[in-house]
């Protein structure tokens, strides 16, 4: 089994395949980072912009991550997906929550579980394979390459999409990356080491991974 | 009507549109801004907030929610009926 890619965002950074991807700077100051980059992305995926900040996230690193990586070739039954994330779907529970002081948003309901951003990524890229969503308190580079392999080996799948996707408050912590049985792309084994290294490679190296927040 | 297109521009977060993007008579759903089954959900909350107005029968939900034309329709004829 094989990590055939991988895309991170910390705060305003981007990295694929432990590269840094280089964004055209915004001309605003304050711009919205992920509208920048989705314009930048140009995916003609107008949901986009209804989605809450994980899902968001997730989109646009299934986009970088999948654009070199086209999965076409599979069964979409066959494509797993695995993401883990401290927080889930918190950033929107809150503000569902304070939306509740005058009226209720249905926009916001939707979105307030932890797999929503997962089910984004699904219907986006048409995964319809296994998927499962594990909250854990911090990154964990053996309890996510331990699922993925177990996805790919007992649940039948040909490929995974695999993650950590932590996004509140205006933080962005995201960690993707494809695992398939069969080498392509960055072609290197598909360890919890390899996993933790690259994860650790950036981690805490930028602005704290956060932005203003914007909502 | 172009304050109700703002109106549902913001509540819908349809950030790629300007109101002049919408047509007065464009379907809302489907074939037309691809609006789906929150959205209208999201509706029915914006003419409640902006307008005072309640659509009491959910399935005059298709007719009302045709277009940014049968909607105002709605609204005018409901608060004429208020007053």
């Amino acid at each position: 089994m094989y990590i055939s890619g991988i895309c991170s965002i910390q705060g305003r950074h981007i990295w694929r395949d432990g590269h840094p991807v280089s964004v055209p700077e915004s001309t605003v100051a304050d711009a919205d980072f992920r509208t920048h980059v989705y314009d930048w992305l140009n995916p003609n995926y107008p949901k986009f912009y209804k989605m809450d900040l994980p899902a968001q996230l997730t989109f646009l690193a299934g986009e970088i991550l999948l654009r070199d990586l086209p999965l076409a070739a599979y069964h979409p039954a066959t494509i797993g997906l695995v993401l883990t994330s401290g927080s889930g779907s918190l950033d929107t529970d809150l503000r569902f929550a304070a939306s509740l002081q005058t009226q209720a948003s249905p926009a916001l309901f939707v979105y307030t579980l932890p797999n929503i951003a997962g089910g984004e990524l699904c219907i986006r890229h048409t995964l319809k394979g296994e998927n499962t969503v594990l909250i854990t308190p911090a990154f964990d580079a053996a309890l996510l390459s331990e699922h993925v392999q177990q996805t790919l080996q007992l649940a039948g799948m040909e490929a995974c999409i695999g993650g950590w996707i932590e996004a509140v408050n205006g933080h962005h912590d995201v960690f993707l990356y494809l695992a398939e049985k069969n080498k392509r792309g960055l072609g290197i084994p598909h360890t919890a080491h390899e996993l933790d290294k690259f994860y650790q490679s950036h981690y805490g190296t930028v602005d704290g991974g956060s932005e203003t927040p914007d909502h | 009507m172009e304050d109700l297109k703002r109106q549902i521009i913001e509540a819908l977060n349809l950030k790629h549109l300007k109101p002049e993007d919408i047509g007065n008579d464009q379907p809302l759903f489907v074939e037309g801004l691809g609006l789906d089954s929150i959205d209208a959900l999201e509706l029915i909350v914006l003419l409640q907030q902006q307008y005072g107005v309640k659509l009491d029968n959910p399935q005059d939900g298709p007719t009302v929610f045709l277009s940014v034309r049968t909607m105002a329709q709605f609204i005018t004829n409901a608060k004429k009926a208020k007053a």
